[in-house]
């Protein structure tokens, strides 16, 4: 093996020489603890390394060492319900063998070489395989079967296979014959995580990703294989957001990376995911969940390879052929390690300290999303939501900024919102979706064919609101003429009875399309009944004293989704409400006259 | 790993000092530093060749090239530790400064700690009582969180932490212990600080880690993390229920600059170094409570923020790491409320696990939820008021000012000494809603206001 001296050490990066021998991006052992490492820069006989776990006591004229592998994932079953570091060692076995803190230049396999998995082995001597293609399959979990691959630079003929049984992750199952070489496939495979895994076709996104907030699937949608950010200052909700999506969100399989955030928030997901349950198959959330942790006080260059480990997992069950969901908590972390990394490298920066570098590096990772025909023509995608914390809540800083470039749908956190309490924080006048044209369709066909008119409507009335508001402020809302100030209060429906959403509640938490629908549908015909009444002269006071007022501000908790007769029934309320009033006064109009 | 002792420097800047010609030298490895017989003490932060560039944390004021003796100690910076701490006065590099001689040592530790496995952490999930109803009642402190001040220059943020170390406490009797760290305080501070623990006899259940404002700054690099690895150790390894108080973090912030100005690395904001983040989390991520252990480790950071600006760095890094902050106010300071805690954009993340059913009172999340609310509500009548004049406004948004008043010059406020209990805390709250007609209630329920609404 490859070996060089070090000479340079600054904090997470190393410097060493005395081999030409070693590969860009190789992982090497770093000194007499053996730290794991990646090679990040050649030049001639010297290499610099940036170490992936802390370098104190580290000395000069101690080793760097090549393994000949990139760094690389190990792709098989067990990865599901694992927690896993940046460099995909698994914490939950970390822990067991090393106790409650993470210690240094370990080394653990990410799956269980001893576990035995049920396999169902698909091919058979004299059948050729091609890249892609699935040879072998175990019931992973009871929601998620895993589908073994040939993996994408493979095909051949099949010369050995073994039977149907019980396996180790290590054991040959196919042995494959092209030409002069012999190519084994066990349960696993490795992948490079720095290097997209290949597809056969790009798919245009027209399915969305339905994930029960109202904000996102009714306003700002998001489609399977589409790139979405979310930016917020502290305190603005991104996290529990970014939970949210990852419990409700119909995806098939969920990779949520915490990169660089707190250690609190992913005991929380560790404790609560196990015990919640996935709305639509009735099993505990965990059992289509990976989950890929380097908290803040993990060390930084295990932050920056974190991202690209959690991608390629994702990409992996794409090509099983499943809809994938990564949330990156956060991407802003991400970019600082990078801005770290790059200083102590001695690089020159671009924008506030950030290497010029940055903007490559995010259109690379946002890229990595998409709806895909797979390899072997399936049917997969991978949907990527990046949060993004501003310094400051200043969206104008370079990492939101160039995020911007490479996601199509933008869910801006307010913090005024979050102030007031109001959750989700999702601004509804500076957040937008490229989407909405893409998935009209969908929406139309599958929901209800005025969806996209009544998405216009409310929004047209949430503007006017807005643009009220600011008049409210200066002169109070009494002075208003009746009909802005039924604006006013429709747009205190929609905001507080349909946009906020309280994810702590039972009911309440997740929001089917049909619910979100015929809620937004019952405000809109209150506001085009109350509307003609006032026209004609009628108070808004007579309007908002009555009992269906507040009903549509509550319908959202007192109606679950398993009883949306209910809204029916309240539909018929309101319908009864503006009937009688309108015949009361047009009596009271009578008399009068 | 042998000591090894060189003679000379090749150039000493700020708190930094080069030296030629080493050997096998560890980065973050402990050095001396010795000029005729005086020892300091100081870090390897950076190693190029046989070069070592060394922090010396007693500063370089006085060292000579010629003369300077380095010792490399073959170890990381470490402190003694065993249950003696307790009660003890310790400097920022962890030595005892009370004249009650050395600890005796049950084990030794890097002061720089692990961290901890995120699988191995237990999810917070009860509170602390400080006895400060705008704390207990709006931003309830949980064991394990870390839960800072944002405070402001001249803002009486070292008041109200002397009060919370005083009062703190854990419902069910287990041990208790404070680590009061100060960071680059001013000696009239410390002076009252130290004056006010001794009187009430506070200082018994409490460690204090001190480096004064004319202390060397390089110093306050270690400063938390000293306090932070007897807090630790206490927590973890004597199984007690620690609340680590850090003021000023920043001090150690205008320090980390410093230092990293001298190395000419490239900052990122307002000339902070881009490993800020990192490095703050280091201090604040060493909070939590770990499976199968007693203690817990709690820590409020005081953050005066520069110019009262929330966005800059300091503050905003802080926030972003740690689980909510409680925000001091000026305009509540000037109207001569104290603690002057602005509830709006306080807040503590993990209130809504610890509090409630089973921990505090059942009507406890609802009764914060309505006070916030209507507080805030009073808020936006205020700046109606402050446009129209009061005589314009609603009977209804009259009823609202009233609330305000009463709410912050009854409930936030409280005298320096007064200690309340959660009971009283929220039997308070309620108090409060008292001011509001039943109809503006729609946070709390019917059978609430039944019990617990008295007119």
């Amino acid at each position: 093996m490859s070996k060089a001296s070090i000479f340079w050490i600054n904090g997470p990066v190393v410097k060493a020489r005395g081999s030409r021998d070693f590969m860009m991006n190789e992982m090497v052992r770093v000194g007499n603890s053996r730290l794991i490492g990646e090679v990040v820069d050649l030049d001639q006989d010297t290499l610099t390394i940036q170490v992936y776990e802390g370098t104190r006591g580290l000395q000069t004229e101690e080793l760097v060492e090549g393994t000949g592998r990139l760094l690389s994932a190990y792709l098989g079953p067990g990865l599901i319900g694992g927690v896993f570091d940046g460099i995909e060692r698994p914490l939950d076995r970390l822990a067991q063998a090393y106790g409650d803190y993470v210690t240094r230049g370990v080394e653990l396999f990410p799956l269980e070489e001893g576990r035995k998995w049920r396999v169902e082995v698909l091919k058979r001597e004299g059948d050729s395989v091609s890249p892609g293609e699935v040879y072998a399959r175990i019931q992973e979990t009871s929601m998620i079967e895993h589908r073994l691959l040939v993996p994408p630079q493979v095909k051949g003929e099949v010369v050995e296979a073994r039977p149907n049984g019980e396996y180790r992750v290590s054991d040959n199952i196919l042995l494959i014959r092209n030409g002069e070489q012999e190519i084994p496939l066990r349960l696993y495979q490795e992948w490079p995580v720095r290097l997209p895994r290949p597809i056969k076709n790009r798919i245009p996104p027209s399915l969305p990703l339905i994930t029960g907030q109202r904000v996102i699937d009714f306003f700002f949608p998001l489609a399977k294989g589409g790139a979405a950010a979310i930016p917020g200052g502290f305190g603005t909700g991104k996290t529990v957001t970014q939970h949210q999506l990852a419990k409700w969100s119909d995806a098939d399989l969920i990779v949520y990376i915490g990169c660089g955030e707190r250690g609190n928030e992913m005991t929380q997901v560790l404790e609560e995911f196990p015990q919640l349950v996935d709305p639509r198959t009735g099993k505990a959330l965990m059992e289509r969940t990976v989950l890929v942790a380097n908290t803040s006080n993990m060390p930084v260059s295990a932050r920056e390879a974190s991202i690209y480990t959690g991608i390629t997992i994702a990409e992996y069950f794409r090509d099983m052929g499943y809809h994938v969901a990564l949330m990156a908590d956060s991407t802003s972390r991400w970019a600082e390690a990078l801005r770290e990394l790059s200083g102590r490298m001695e690089e020159m920066p671009a924008e506030e300290g950030f290497p010029a570098y940055l903007t490559s590096r995010l259109s690379e990772f946002y890229e990595r999303a998409g709806r895909a025909e797979t390899l072997a023509g399936k049917e997969g995608s991978v949907t990527i939501i990046g949060a993004v914390s501003p310094p400051g809540g200043d969206f104008s800083e370079p990492v939101t900024q160039h995020t911007r470039e490479f996601v199509r749908c933008f869910w801006a956190l307010d913090r005024n919102l979050a102030y007031s309490r109001h959750y989700p924080s999702v601004n509804w006048l500076t957040s937008y979706s490229e989407f909405v044209e893409d998935l009209a369709d969908w929406f139309e066909n599958e929901v209800d064919t005025s969806w996209n008119q009544l998405r216009t409507e409310a929004m047209a009335l949430l503007n006017e609101d807005d643009r009220l508001q600011q008049v409210i402020k200066l002169v109070g809302e009494d002075v208003l003429p009746d009909e802005q100030r039924l604006v006013v209060e429709v747009g205190r429906l929609l905001k507080t009875g349909f946009l906020q959403q309280n994810s702590f509640s039972l009911t309440d938490s997740f929001c089917s399309l049909q619910k979100q629908f015929q809620m937004i549908d019952l405000i809109l015909y209150f506001y085009r009944r109350a509307r003609e009444l006032i026209s004609l002269g009628m108070a808004i006071s007579e309007i908002k004293r009555g009992a269906v007022y507040p009903k549509l501000l509550r319908m959202k908790e007192d109606i679950p989704a398993a009883q949306l007769e209910e809204l029916g029934k309240l539909r018929e309320e309101v319908e009864k409400f503006f009937d009688e009033l309108a015949q009361r006064y047009g009596e009271g109009v009578r008399h009068a006259g | 790993m042998p000591v090894r002792e060189y003679l000379g420097l090749s150039r000493i800047y700020g708190p930094l000092v080069v030296v030629k010609g080493v050997e096998k030298v560890g980065y973050e490895e402990l050095v001396e530093v010795v000029l005729r017989g005086e020892k300091r003490l100081g870090q390897v932060v950076f190693l190029e060749e046989d070069q070592a560039v060394i922090q010396v944390f007693e500063g370089t004021a006085g060292l000579t090239q010629a003369d300077a003796r380095v010792r490399f100690l073959g170890r990381p910076v470490e402190i003694s530790l065993s249950q003696e701490v307790i009660g003890r006065v310790f400097d920022g590099l962890g030595r005892p400064i009370d004249q009650e001689g050395e600890v005796i040592e049950d084990v030794r530790r890097d002061v720089y700690g692990e961290a901890i496995n995120p699988y191995t952490r237990e999810y917070p999930r009860n509170f602390i009582q400080t006895g400060i109803s705008a704390i207990d009642g709006m931003a309830t402190l949980i064991r394990g969180q870390k839960l800072p001040i944002f405070s402001g220059a001249g803002l009486p943020h070292n008041r109200l932490v002397v009060q919370i170390t005083r009062q703190a406490k854990i419902a069910g009797g287990e041990k208790f212990v404070v680590v009061f760290c100060g960071i680059g305080l001013k000696h009239d501070e410390a002076e009252f600080i130290q004056s006010s623990f001794e009187e009430t006899g506070a200082m018994k259940n409490v460690v204090m880690v001190l480096n004064l404002a004319d202390d060397p700054s390089v110093e306050r690099i270690t400063t938390p993390q000293v306090a932070l690895t007897i807090a630790e150790y206490l927590a973890f390894d004597q199984d007690m229920h620690v609340l680590a108080i850090l003021t000023d973090m920043t001090n150690y912030c205008e320090t980390l600059r410093e230092i990293s100005n001298y190395r000419g690395e490239v900052p990122a904001r307002k000339g902070y170094p881009g490993y800020m983040y990192s490095d703050l989390a280091s201090i604040y991520e060493r909070t939590g409570m770990i499976k199968g252990r007693k203690g817990s480790l709690t820590q409020i950071p005081v953050v005066t923020m520069p110019n009262d600006d929330i966005t800059h760095p300091i503050p905003d890094l802080t926030g972003y790491i740690t689980e909510g902050q409680i925000v001091l106010g000026r305009e509540l300071h000037r109207q001569g409320i104290y603690p002057p805690i602005s509830i709006l954009p306080s807040l503590s993340r993990l209130m809504k696990d610890g509090i409630g059913e089973g921990f505090t009172r059942p009507d406890h999340p609802n009764l914060a939820s309505q006070l916030f609310a209507s507080y805030g509500q009073a808020q936006n009548v205020r700046s109606l008021a402050s446009i129209i004049g009061e005589e314009e406004l609603s009977e209804a948004d009259r009823n609202y000012l009233d609330f305000a008043r009463k709410f912050e010059s009854q409930f936030i406020n409280q005298d320096f000494s007064e200690e309340r209990s959660m009971e009283e805390t929220l039997n308070l709250g309620w108090a409060m809603l008292a001011q509001l007609p039943p109809s503006e209630l729609n946070r709390v329920t019917r059978e609430e206001i039944n019990q617990f609404l008295q007119r």
